[in-house]
C-alpha cells in the first residue's frame, strides 16, 4: 500500500487498502485498514515525546542564547551564557568532580560487578538467594540509598561505619563533611548501587563462554588465574566495553546520589554538573546559564553514546 | 552445568574433586569439596552483610522506635509503630499516596502507548517508519535530567495548549509516560509473534484494535513484564522530576520527602526510617515479582543509557 511512498494520498492508499486481500510475507505486512491507524497508533508516544522531551529541548536552546526574566521579557544575548559556563570557576570545578566521580564510580562498579559475578556464579538454589539479595541497592531508589548512606556515614565516632573501622583500629572519619574525602565517599555509593547492575549482565555473559575452552585450559595445565584472564576476560570483553560506556554517559548526569548524600558540599567538594545546574537553574533562576550547562551536557552525552554505538557495531562485526 | 548442585558428592580431595565441578564456573568453584564451600559461605555472608544489610537496617529500623542515628541496627530492640505515628504527624501517608498513585497512573500510561506504538512499529509497515524509529531513539538521549530546566518552564506553560500542568500530578505523569525503552522491547518481542495468528484473527473479522488487545496482547506477557519492571523503577527513582514540577511542598512524592524528613530536627532518625522503608517496599515488591522480567530486560542487549 505504500508503494508510492507517500502518506499524503490518502484516497489511493484507504481504497487500496481496503480491498486488498492479505497475501502476506514476512516483513512485507498488508494491512485491511487504512494508512492512517498506523499514526493512530504512534499518536500517544509521539504527542508526548513532543511535548516533554522535544519541545523543552527546543526551549532549552533558546533559553541557552537568552537571558531569561519572567517579568522583564527575555532578551538575546548570544554565547554569553555559554562564555559564563565555561569561564565559571564553580562550573570548572564541577566538570572535575564529575570526571573523577564517573570514571571512579564506572570503573569501579563494573570491577566490583565483574568480582561480584566470579563469586556469585552458579547454579544452586543458595547462590541465586545471595544474588537476589545482593542486588536489591539497584531496585532501591536513590533517594533511598542517600539517606541510609548518611546514617551509615554518621560522622561521629559511634556512627555505624566508624564503628565497623574502629574494629580495625581506624580512627573516625568525617565522611560526608570532609572536603578530602567526600567525593570519594559518594563514589562509595555509586558503586554499591550499581555494581550488582553489572554483575548480572556479567552473570549472562559467563552463562555464554564455552565450557569446552575451560576444559582445554584446564588440560593444558592452566590455573584458575590464568583462565579468568585468557578465556573469561577476552569471552566478555565486548560486554566490557559496552558496559563501561554505558555507565560512563549515564555518569555524566548523575544528581540524585549526590543531591542527597552531601547537596554538592561541603565547600562544593562534591559538586557535580547537574546539581551545578539546579542550582543555577532554580535556586538562583538563573534559567539561560543552566540551559546552556544542560545542552553542553546533551553533547557530551550524544558524543559518548556515538562512541559506545561505535563500539557495538564493532562488536556485532566481529 | 552438568553436576547437579544437590548431589551428594562424597568427599574427594585435590585433582578428583577439582575436575568434578570446576570447569562450570569462571572461578574454578569445586562442588562439593568442603574447603571451597567454606570459603564461598564465608564470601557470601560478606556479601550479604555489604549489599543487603543496609536494605534490612531500614525494614528492621522503621520497626524499632529510636532517635538516635548511631544506632543502626539489624535487630529491633525497641519494637513499635511509633515511627510511622511521628511520621504520618508530618504526612508521611500522603506523600506515599502521591507516589502510589503517580507510579500506579504513570505505568499504565507508559505502557498502554509502549503497546500501541510498540504494535505500529512491529506490525505494520508505513511512510516515515524509519524517521519514528529515529525518533524513539533520539528521546534516549534526552533523559530528564538533560531536559529538567526547560522542562520546568514548559510544564508552567504548556505551548499551544497555554495551560500550567504545575503542581498537578500530570506534571510529574506526563512526562515519564512514554518511554523509548518499553516501545521498542514492546516491538522487538512482537515481530516475532507468528503473522499467520493476526492473519486468522483477521479473517474472523476482528478490527485492528480488537486484534491488538485481544490476540496480540496476551501472546506479549513476558515483554510487559519486562516493560512494567522497567517502567515502575524509572517512575519510582525520579527525584528531580518532583520536585522541579512541584509548586509547593505537598505536590512532593516520597522520595523527595525524606530529604525534608531528615532536615526536621524533632523528626529523628526512626521516623526518617519509616518514610524511607515506605519509599523502598513497593519496589521490593515488584522485584520480588518480576525479578525474571528484569534480567530478561538487562540481558536482551535491547537496553541502553
Amino acid at each position: 500500500m505504500n508503494q508510492t511512498g507517500s502518506a499524503s494520498k490518502p484516497t489511493a492508499a484507504s481504497t487500496e487498502g481496503a480491498h486488498t486481500p492479505s497475501v502476506s510475507r514476512r516483513g512485507r505486512i498488508r494491512s485491511q485498514s487504512r494508512w492512517w491507524s498506523a499514526w493512530m497508533f504512534l499518536a500517544p508516544a509521539l504527542l508526548l515525546f513532543i511535548y516533554f522531551k522535544f519541545i523543552p529541548m527546543a526551549q532549552g536552546i533558546r533559553m541557552s542564547f537568552q537571558d531569561v526574566s519572567p517579568f522583564l521579557g527575555n532578551t538575546w544575548v548570544g554565547f554569553e551564557n555559554y562564555i559564563e559556563v565555561l569561564t565559571n570557576e564553580r562550573f570548572h570545578q564541577a566538570v572535575r568532580n564529575t570526571i573523577v566521580l564517573g570514571a571512579g564510580q564506572s570503573f569501579g562498579a563494573v570491577i566490583i560487578g565483574f568480582l561480584l559475578a566470579l563469586l556469585l556464579e552458579g547454579p544452586s538454589r543458595t547462590l541465586w538467594f545471595v544474588r537476589t539479595a545482593v542486588f536489591l541497592p539497584v531496585v532501591t531508589a536513590s533517594a533511598v540509598v542517600g539517606e541510609i548512606w548518611r546514617i551509615i556515614y554518621y560522622p561521629a565516632a559511634d556512627g555505624f561505619l566508624n564503628k565497623v573501622i574502629g574494629l580495625f583500629g581506624m580512627d573516625p572519619i568525617r565522611y560526608l563533611e570532609d572536603t578530602s574525602v567526600a567525593l570519594y565517599a559518594v563514589m562509595t555509593v555509586g558503586i554499591w548501587s550499581s555494581a550488582p547492575y553489572y554483575m548480572v549482565i556479567f552473570l549472562a555473559g559467563l552463562a555464554g563462554v564455552d565450557r569446552s575452552l575451560y576444559e582445554a585450559a584446564a588440560i593444558d595445565g592452566a590455573r584458575m588465574r590464568h583462565r579468568i584472564i585468557s578465556v573469561t576476560i577476552p569471552a566478555l570483553r565486548p560486554a566490557i566495553m559496552i558496559v563501561s560506556i554505558l555507565a560512563a554517559v549515564r555518569a555524566l548526569r548523575i544528581f540524585t546520589d549526590v543531591w542527597v548524600l552531601t547537596g554538592g558540599g561541603p565547600a562544593g567538594s562534591t559538586q557535580v554538573w547537574m546539581t551545578q545546574i539546579y542550582t543555577q537553574g532554580f535556586e538562583r533562576n538563573n534559567l539561560g546559564v543552566a540551559s546552556a550547562a544542560s545542552i553542553l551536557l546533551l553533547i557530551a552525552s550524544v558524543l559518548l553514546t556515538f562512541v559506545a554505538i561505535y563500539f557495538t557495531r564493532n562488536k556485532e562485526a566481529k | 552445568m552438568s553436576t547437579p548442585v544437590s548431589s551428594p558428592i562424597p568427599k574427594r580431595r585435590r585433582r578428583q574433586s577439582s575436575v568434578e565441578g570446576t570447569l562450570d564456573t569462571a572461578f574454578g568453584w569445586a562442588v562439593g569439596d568442603q574447603k571451597t564451600l567454606l570459603v564461598r559461605g564465608i564470601m557470601c555472608a560478606i556479601l550479604l552483610f555489604v549489599f543487603a544489610g543496609p536494605i534490612m537496617t531500614i525494614i528492621v529500623g522503621a520497626f524499632d522506635f529510636n532517635t538516635d542515628p548511631t544506632a543502626l541496627t539489624l535487630w529491633p530492640h525497641n519494637p513499635s509503630l511509633e515511627n510511622f505515628r511521628v511520621a504520618a504527624g508530618r504526612g508521611i501517608w500522603s506523600y506515599f499516596g502521591n507516589s502510589l498513585f503517580i507510579a500506579g497512573f504513570g505505568l499504565l500510561i507508559q505502557i498502554s502507548v509502549a503497546v500501541t506504538a510498540g504494535y505500529a512499529l512491529a506490525r505494520r509497515k508505513f511512510y516515515g517508519q524509519t524517521v519514528v524509529l529515529g525518533i524513539f531513539l533520539a528521546t534516549m538521549m534526552l533523559p530528564e535530567e538533560v531536559v529538567a530546566v526547560p522542562l520546568a518552564v514548559v510544564l508552567g506553560d504548556l505551548p499551544l495548549l497555554g495551560i500550567s500542568l504545575r503542581g498537578t500530578i500530570f506534571a510529574i505523569i506526563l512526562p515519564v509516560a512514554a518511554s523509548a525503552f518499553s516501545i521498542l522491547v514492546m516491538a522487538a518481542f512482537m515481530r516475532d509473534i507468528p503473522e499467520e495468528i493476526i492473519e486468522a484473527a483477521r479473517i474472523d473479522g476482528a478490527s485492528e484494535f480488537r486484534i491488538l488487545v485481544q490476540v496480540i496482547l496476551p501472546m506479549s506477557l513476558p515483554a510487559l513484564g519486562v516493560v512494567a519492571i522497567f517502567g515502575f523503577n524509572g517512575i519510582w527513582d525520579q527525584y528531580l522530576l518532583p520536585l522541579v514540577a512541584a509548586n509547593r511542598t505537598e505536590d512532593y512524592t516520597i522520595t523527595v520527602i525524606l530529604r525534608s524528613l531528615r532536615a526536621d530536627v524533632e523528626v529523628g532518625t526512626g521516623a526518617l526510617l519509616a518514610g524511607a522503608f515506605l519509599a523502598l517496599i513497593p519496589s521490593l515488591i515488584v522485584y520480588l515479582l518480576l525479578q525474571k522480567s528484569l534480567v530478561r530486560g538487562m540481558t536482551s542487549g535491547a537496553i541502553k543509557g
